[in-house]
């Protein structure tokens, strides 16, 4: 029950000056700028603007920076913001074949056509503090290493139209000229699953481009589709989508996934402008995108083969991704005829009204918001429950 | 090919001008010719999509800022831009280049401004190409037991 109350103002404004006051910190410590933020926290702004649901990393510093850090509260701020701008339309489905990658690793294949590009990851770093970074004025940046020589072959890359299938030798990478700054612009590196899917050993994916629900615009509805629950674990908690994930590696719903493909990269963004009456590019995005590869031995509908899970996710955001995939995968159960074992990560009602932070967050802290009326009540309850509990005892005895 | 002998079409140049980052194109044709907003510069969100697999049924992955204009030229010629981000003047430029583009400015235009743009975007990517290139695994086989 809720009951106007009046009064608290001043409490209020003190309270707003002094978090102004407190996010600003010791005056005598330089401020940070926005695109400090953006440039420096960069893996921050990504995992705002995935939760967030809004591409700007601008936006996504600012949110940081006024949030002091508390990153939930920054996706709170974009949420909100977000909802004022007026919707233009929707892209076409990006192409990531065609992304122009700065990581890409698989598991599942070692000699792939395009090789595995580490990027810039904190893989194979060993976790110590760089002290380094504390001390005034860092250490100027060192330089890229040379590329290796190719160890093999050599020369001109070839088309991706001849490049030959995966049991045969592997040829010098078709991603860039060799060298340095050379060639023009590195043509595209097939997806692994690709291969699996020209010998029909992984289930193949249906093109469609029928409008996908949007749970920003709809309520969600259940059962969901598996367009709605991919956009609604791209933008859920990246700390919920990673522990279901790693609830089915501990065998809560185990999938037996394999990374079959991780990159990231930059995609182009086009749009049908209908005043044009043709597509355009409107701008260009950075996207992790990762596909599982899953063992499968059938099921009462389906043949053994292997199946899919995809994690999609704005920014470089490789654990989430991950998370999304895993659980992606898990939660396809139904349409791959496989039994339903009351794992959490299975269980769509669970996985999807849970996901967003925002909504869980205004929840769960609306709770401490005045409720006195509603305790009130509780107290007396209390009290008259108590009292008949005694005089029954009393009567008892 | 050299840059300034290149052609672009149309969908190319809205390409390159929604990419260019805003100060550039200031800096590339500083000077706004009269113009007539059919539509002033608007900011607003588009809704990515992204698909299922890479390739299966298409999913809303999120939006992304993004400002459009149009506008009329004296000559009459009628420009639209939409380009990523929220910045209006960015937005209006665009849309001033592309309504120039169809007419007799394009080669100049094409020369001054979105040559430049093309060659710098060529050499952003091959620049980072060649950094992911210089992280690129190189495997080789230890000696096996079995080949001794």
């Amino acid at each position: 029950m809720y009951v106007a109350v009046k009064g608290g103002e001043r409490a209020i404004d003190a309270a707003h000056a002094w978090l102004a006051a407190e996010r600003r910190g010791d005056t005598g410590i330089a401020a940070l700028s926005v695109a400090q933020i953006r440039e420096q926290l960069a893996l921050a702004v990504n995992r705002v603007m995935a939760e967030g649901s809004l591409y700007d990393p601008d936006l996504a510093a600012l949110a940081i920076k006024q949030a002091r850090g508390d990153l939930i509260e920054a996706v709170f701020l974009i949420c909100a913001y977000r909802t004022t701008l007026p919707r233009f339309g929707s892209s076409r489905p990006i192409n990531t074949g065609d992304m122009a990658l700065t990581r890409r690793i698989s598991a599942t294949f070692k000699d792939l056509p395009g090789g595995q590009i580490l990027g810039p990851t904190f893989d194979y770093t060993h976790r110590l503090l760089d002290f380094a970074l504390m001390a005034e004025g860092e250490a100027p940046l060192a330089a890229p290493p040379p590329p290796s020589p190719p160890h093999r072959g050599g020369g001109e890359a070839p088309l991706p139209a001849t490049l030959p299938h995966l049991d045969t030798p592997v040829p010098p990478s078709p991603l860039v000229g060799e060298g340095w700054g050379g060639g023009g612009t590195p043509a595209p590196v097939p997806h692994v699953t690709d291969f699996l899917n020209r010998d029909g050993l992984i289930q193949s994916e249906v093109p469609s481009d029928a409008t996908p629900p949007d749970l920003t615009r709809e309520p969600m509805e259940l059962p969901a589709s598996r367009p709605l629950r991919l956009q609604a674990l791209t933008r859920g908690d990246e700390g919920f989508v990673l522990s279901l994930a790693y609830s089915t590696q501990r065998g809560y719903g185990r999938t037996h996934a394999f990374v079959g493909e991780l990159r990231i990269g930059t995609v182009a963004v086009e749009m049908d402008i209908p005043e044009l009456g043709f597509a355009v590019d409107i701008g260009e995005i950075e996207v992790t995108e990762c596909e599982t590869v899953n063992q499968f031995t059938g099921s009462r509908t389906e043949p053994p083969q292997f199946t899919r899970g995809y994690g999609l996710v704005f920014g470089q955001t490789e654990r989430k991704a991950i998370s999304m995939s895993l659980v992606d995968r898990a939660l396809r159960w139904k349409e791959l005829g496989e039994d339903f074992i009351g794992a959490p990560a299975q269980d769509e009602e669970f996985v999807l009204m849970h996901a967003d932070n925002v909504q869980a967050t205004g929840f769960l802290e609306h709770i401490k918001l005045p409720h006195y009326v509603d305790f009130q009540s509780e107290l007396e309850l209390i009290r008259r429950l108590r009292a008949e509990a005694i005089t029954q005892r009393e009567a008892a005895e | 090919m050299t840059s300034h002998t290149a052609t672009f079409d149309r969908k190319t140049w809205m390409g390159l001008l929604a990419r260019a980052k805003p100060e550039r194109l200031a800096q590339l044709f500083p000077e706004l010719p009269a113009h007539e907003l059919l539509r002033p510069p608007e900011i607003g969100a588009v809704m990515v999509q992204g698909r299922a697999g890479g390739a299966g049924s298409a999913f809303n992955l999120g939006e992304m800022t993004v400002t459009r204009c149009a506008l009329r030229l004296i000559s009459g010629a009628v420009g639209h831009a939409h380009v990523q981000g929220r910045d209006k003047p960015h937005a209006t430029r665009a849309a001033v280049v592309d309504a120039l583009m169809q007419t007799d400015q394009a080669a100049a235009l094409a020369a001054q401004v979105l040559a430049p743009l093309q060659d710098e975007e060529r050499v952003r990517r091959s620049a980072r190409a060649a950094r992911a290139a210089a992280t690129k695994v190189e495997f080789f086989t230890l000696v096996r037991g079995e080949d001794q």
